[in-house]
Order: C-alpha cells, then sequence, then structure tokens
C-alpha cells in the first residue's frame, strides 16, 4: 500500500538546516497497525506529515496506493487527503462553533455529498464511536474523549483506506485513552491501514509493528509484542544514542 | 462545497465573534447610508428646482435687454442696448400669434410705510397679465385690473410677509399705504408663494407696470414675461420674438430665454452635484472595505488552526479561498442591506425635517451602493482569503 524509497526531509531553522527525515525506506501493507516512536525532534511528525500528503519530501519517492505522490498537483493532493487519508490528531482540532455532528460532516461538504445523505452518514458515523446522543453538541460541551471519538468519526466518515494519528491517545485520561484506541483498532481490524505516532510504550505495544526514529533514520524495527526491545532502543535514543 | 454550504459556514464564522462581525457591518452600513442620504439630498435639490420652475409654468419665455455675448467697439461708442420698452411688449404680442400673454415687468426697491410702520420691499411694476404668467394665487382682494398698460393708478398688491409685517393682525384691502412719495391703495394681498427665481414673492408690492416706471423714474422693462400658447411652440416664438424686437431696435439687442433651457442647466448643473456627493460617499464605503480586510486577516490568522484542519480533511485552494471571500462578502453585502436601511430612514427624517426638500434616493444610487459594498467585500476580501489558501498546513496545524 504505503512504499518510501530513499525519504529524505530538511529543514532550514534559523538558516541552519535540520535533517528531520534521512533516506527511509519502509513498506507499509494495506490493513497494517504500525507505531512510530521516537524522541521529540526524530522526525516522526514530519513522517507522518508527509505521509499524509501535507508535506512533500525533498528527495526520495513515495508511493501511495501505487501512485507517486510527488507528482501530483495541489488539487490532487487534495482529493487523495479528502478520500483516501483520514486524520487523528493529539489536540483533536475540532471546529469550535460546530456542532459533534456539523463536525463530523465537514469533509463531506468538502466532498459535495448531497445535505441529507450527509446527515445520515455522520450520524451512522457518531453513532458507531458511541456519541450519537451527543450529535448536538459543541465542541466545549464534549468531555476529552468524546472529542476524539468525534474526531475519529470525522477521519472516517469518507471512508479512507489510510488513517493517520498523530499521539491519539496524547490528551486523554487512561480510561478514555484505552477506549479510543479500542474503536481505532476495531476500525484497523476491518481493513483500514493504521498508523500511530507516539512515545506511549502501551499504546505502540498494541500494534502489530514498531518503528523508532532517531535524528530522521530508522533505527529500530520490532514488533508490538517485544515492545521492551523498542523501548530500549527509544531510550538509547533519548539519552544521545 | 455547494454555494448554501459556503453562506453557511460563512455565516458561522461570522456569528463567532459578534463584537467584530458588528463593527465591520457598521464601517459597511455607515458608507451605503452615506450613499444613499447624499445621493437623495442632491436629487432633492434638482427635483426641488424643477418643482419650482413648474409652478412658474413651463410654456414661459423670458425676454431680457442686452445681449448675453459681448460685442461693440469702443467704450461709449454705441454698443449701450436699447430699451426694452411697452411699445416692444405690444409689438410683440400684435407680431407673433403664438404668444398667448405678456406681462412687462418693472423692478426696484421702494420703502411701503403704513403709519408708524416702514418696510424696503421689491417694488415690482407688472399688469393683470403677471397672475396668469406666473401662477400667482390671490390671498384675499384681487390683483390688479386689467388696465391699458400706459395708464397708472394709485393701487398696489402687498405680498405675504410685507402685508403681515405692515399690518399685523388686520387686513390690509381698502388701506391706504404710501409707496415711496406716493399713496397708494392696498386692493389684495398675494397667496404665500416663497423665493421664486431670486425673489422673495412674499415680501414685494406689486403696482401698475406705467406707475412703477413713474416711481422709478425708468423708461425700460426689467423684463418681458411671455406666455406661449404650446410647449412645443416655445423655441419657434422665441426666434420670432427676437426677430420682432430686432427689427423695432435696428439691431438684435436682446435676450430670449426659455424656461427649458434655464432648467435644463440647473438639472445638469445638480446632477453634477448628486454624482460627486455620491463620490464622496463612496469614499467611506472604500474606508469600510479596508476595515473588512483587516477584520479577514485577523480572522485568518486567528483560525491557521482550523485552515490547517481543513486542509488535512481534504479542503481544495479554491474551497478554502471561496470560503473566505464568502465570509467578507456576506459581511459586506449584510453591511450593504443595513446601510439601504439606514439610509432609508436618514432620507425619511431628512424629509420629516425639510418637508420643502423631496429627499429620494435615485434608484442608480441605491443599486450602486449595494454592489459597491457587495464589490468591495469580494476586493478587499480576496487578499486574506488568498493568505489563507497559501498557508503550510503543517505549519497551520501546530498553529505556528
Amino acid at each position: 500500500m504505503i512504499r518510501l524509497d530513499g525519504l529524505s526531509r530538511t529543514f532550514e531553522v534559523g538558516g541552519q538546516p535540520v535533517h528531520a527525515l534521512v533516506d527511509v525506506h519502509e513498506e507499509i501493507a494495506a490493513g497494517e497497525h504500525l507505531a512510530i516512536m521516537g524522541p521529540s525532534g526524530s522526525g516522526k511528525s514530519t513522517l507522518l506529515h508527509i505521509l499524509g500528503c501535507l508535506d512533500r519530501p525533498d528527495r526520495g519517492v513515495y508511493e501511495l496506493l501505487g501512485r507517486d505522490v510527488a507528482r501530483l498537483d495541489e488539487a490532487e493532493l487534495s482529493l487523495v487527503r479528502r478520500h483516501t487519508i483520514g486524520f487523528v490528531f493529539q489536540f483533536f482540532h475540532l471546529v469550535p462553533r460546530l456542532t459533534a455532528l456539523e463536525n463530523v460532516e465537514l469533509p463531506m461538504v468538502f466532498a459535495g455529498v448531497d445535505p441529507a445523505e450527509r446527515r445520515e452518514r455522520a450520524m451512522g458515523r457518531l453513532r458507531g464511536v458511541g456519541l450519537e446522543p451527543r450529535a448536538s453538541h459543541r465542541p466545549d460541551q464534549l468531555s476529552g474523549g468524546e472529542r476524539q471519538r468525534v474526531a475519529i468519526a470525522r477521519a472516517t466518515v469518507l471512508d479512507p483506506k489510510l488513517l493517520l494519528a498523530d499521539e491519539p491517545t496524547g490528551n486523554l485520561d487512561t480510561v478514555s485513552g484505552r477506549h479510543v484506541l479500542e474503536i481505532l483498532e476495531q476500525m484497523n481490524a476491518s481493513g483500514l491501514t493504521l498508523i500511530v505516532v507516539t512515545h506511549d510504550p502501551a499504546v505502540a505495544r498494541r500494534a502489530r509493528r514498531v518503528l523508532v526514529l532517531q535524528d530522521g533514520r530508522v533505527v529500530h524495527r520490532g514488533s508490538g509484542a517485544d515492545i521492551h526491545e523498542a523501548v530500549e532502543a527509544l531510550s538509547a535514543a533519548e539519552n544521545g544514542g | 462545497m455547494s454555494p448554501r454550504d459556503l453562506l453557511g459556514f460563512a455565516a458561522r464564522a461570522l456569528r463567532g465573534h459578534r463584537l467584530r462581525t458588528g463593527m465591520s457591518l457598521l464601517g459597511v452600513a455607515i458608507g451605503v447610508a452615506a450613499v444613499v442620504t447624499l445621493t437623495a439630498l442632491g436629487e432633492g435639490a434638482r427635483r426641488y428646482v424643477v418643482s419650482q420652475f413648474a409652478s412658474i409654468g413651463t410654456n414661459l419665455l423670458i425676454v431680457v435687454p442686452g445681449r448675453t455675448e459681448t460685442t461693440g467697439g469702443m467704450p461709449g461708442m454705441g454698443g449701450v442696448p436699447n430699451d426694452l420698452t411697452l411699445e416692444d411688449a405690444r409689438a410683440v404680442l400684435r407680431g407673433v400669434p403664438e404668444i398667448d400673454l405678456a406681462a412687462p415687468i418693472v423692478m426696484g426697491t421702494e420703502t411701503v410705510a403704513f403709519g408708524e410702520r416702514r418696510r424696503q420691499v421689491a417694488l415690482v411694476g407688472a399688469t393683470h397679465e403677471m397672475l396668469e404668467v406666473r401662477r400667482l394665487g390671490i390671498a384675499n382682494g384681487r390683483f390688479l385690473p386689467p388696465l391699458e398698460w400706459d395708464r397708472s393708478s394709485p393701487v398696489a398688491v402687498l405680498g405675504q410677509t410685507s402685508a403681515r409685517e405692515l399690518f399685523p393682525g388686520r387686513d390690509p384691502v381698502g388701506e391706504i399705504v404710501r409707496v415711496g412719495d406716493w399713496r397708494m391703495r392696498v386692493i389684495g394681498v398675494l397667496a404665500p408663494r416663497g423665493q421664486q427665481l431670486g425673489v422673495d414673492m412674499d415680501d414685494v408690492a406689486i403696482v401698475p407696470v406705467a406707475t412703477a416706471m413713474k416711481m422709478l423714474n425708468r423708461r425700460s422693462l426689467f423684463r418681458l414675461l411671455m406666455q406661449v400658447r404650446a410647449h412645443t411652440d416655445l423655441d419657434r416664438a422665441r426666434d420670432r420674438v427676437v426677430r420682432v424686437i430686432a427689427d423695432r431696435h435696428g439691431e438684435e439687442d436682446v435676450t430670449a430665454i426659455t424656461q427649458d433651457a434655464v432648467l435644463g442647466a440647473f438639472t445638469s448643473i445638480l446632477r453634477v452635484l448628486t454624482l460627486a456627493l455620491a463620490g464622496i460617499a463612496s469614499v467611506s464605503l472604500a474606508v469600510a472595505g479596508v476595515g473588512i480586510m483587516n477584520v479577514m486577516l485577523v480572522s485568518v490568522s486567528e483560525r491557521t488552526r482550523e485552515i490547517g484542519l481543513l486542509k488535512a480533511l481534504g479542503a481544495g485552494r479554491r474551497q478554502i479561498l471561496l470560503a473566505f471571500l464568502a465570509e467578507a462578502m456576506l459581511l459586506s453585502s449584510t453591511g450593504g442591506v443595513l446601510g439601504l436601511l439606514v439610509g432609508w430612514l436618514g432620507v425619511r427624517l431628512l424629509v420629516a425635517l425639510y418637508p420643502a426638500l423631496p429627499a429620494t434616493p435615485p434608484p442608480w444610487a441605491v443599486a450602486a451602493a449595494f454592489s459597491l459594498s457587495v464589490a468591495v467585500g469580494a476586493l478587499f476580501g480576496v487578499l486574506p482569503a488568498h493568505r489563507a489558501t497559501r498557508l503550510d498546513p503543517v505549519a497551520a496545524l501546530s498553529g505556528r
């Protein structure tokens, strides 16, 4: 589903080049559950943004569903984001003036889905995350866990192939965090490719595969079951390698 | 995004910042209201002038001694126009069949006194015909009797103000007043008329033209007013009148003015005035546009995270551009509607305060003010909207 070949991304910060990603090679199969770990500044967010077509690599190839993303123009990229990719963020990013239902409807508004059908589908997704009774609440009337569930409903309402989650439980208590993860895993189980960026080993260990990044390079590849290896690699990375 | 979705999205965004939205609405509303009210004022002035002329009569032909263009040789060697006399007036009546009535007018200033009360008024020497030619009304008594134009008679007709000032609380008809050194009997009082063509017709004393010429020691008429039978004959009548008088004087030394020409001049002047007022008012609309741009720029920078999110959700550049443009245009057109309302109230107030002024905004100004307000939103909304589309989604999402 995803093929990364020699992917590199460099930023200019204060006139100094910062190598956020250096020569990343990776293949991610459809339906996979992958966790990406790494200390802050390791390039894991940059990788997620490139995977989500919000950012472009300076070098290397990013192939998504057999298409070279670098060859797509801005309009095609927005279509890819709309129909192929779903995003879940640490800070939920719900539009504060819209109700839960309207937030879920938002991607369909851009996709030009008919209002009646829009409403019905959004309501169905809210039901799926157990929030149908809260449909008319605005984000500030919802708990953190509820907000993230609304965000998940929104991310998946157009049936994407790939769900990217950036610290999805980073702002939640343990109970609602687990609830959110269960929902994500349920979607993964029904075929959705799930990529989670996290620093929390408890989250990463639930993934089938774990990558650890350090200074823009993949320094460890393992499975969720062997999370202690990843944690060791991570603490080594945090201590400056 | 359907237009309905665009508008709904924009309306919600605007409702989220009531104060800010209200302020920019106010700016646009003031601009539009200013255009509407000021053009209504200009248009009112034009209508006022037109109605003034119409009240005098549109078939009016006025002959004034002297020519409009400057001619002649050395000063003192001819070039002095001949007098316009009563004989000329008679000749015109005889020689130009299109003329229905002729009213010779002499004007001067004289003191009218009754007992201890004195008042400086405009002395108008006229004939019976003036009543109809100038469309005057009589409040009580009667107007000058139909006399031979050459015959003097010691009678006077007073204007409203003169009558009221000289005879407070009583009827002047039948009383004897002194006009200059002359004793005259008041035979009538004019109905109120107000300013007309620069003469306050309420503050006059009208006496027979021959009498006025003696009192003022003048042989020449101030002007000769004529009523033409049909409006279509106006130009032909003017040419023939000028020719008849030129034949008598041996040169063309009078100017004939038609009502239409004067009215046309006034109308075009006041049209320009109205346009100028509209232009000045439009400046305030432009200022309101800058205000909208400011609000939209603030809105874009405040909502960078949201814009980043919209991009992540798959909103295209065009959709984001349209969303912010719709917001600016919704703001400006709502302000425009409010402005039309305020302007309408303003015009109503104006009319209530000055009933004489038929102030009403011309339709073109209303249409222009509203379209301008929408255009202002589009024009000044483009830059902020464009800025929104160019935001880097990664930076925008992290709120940087």
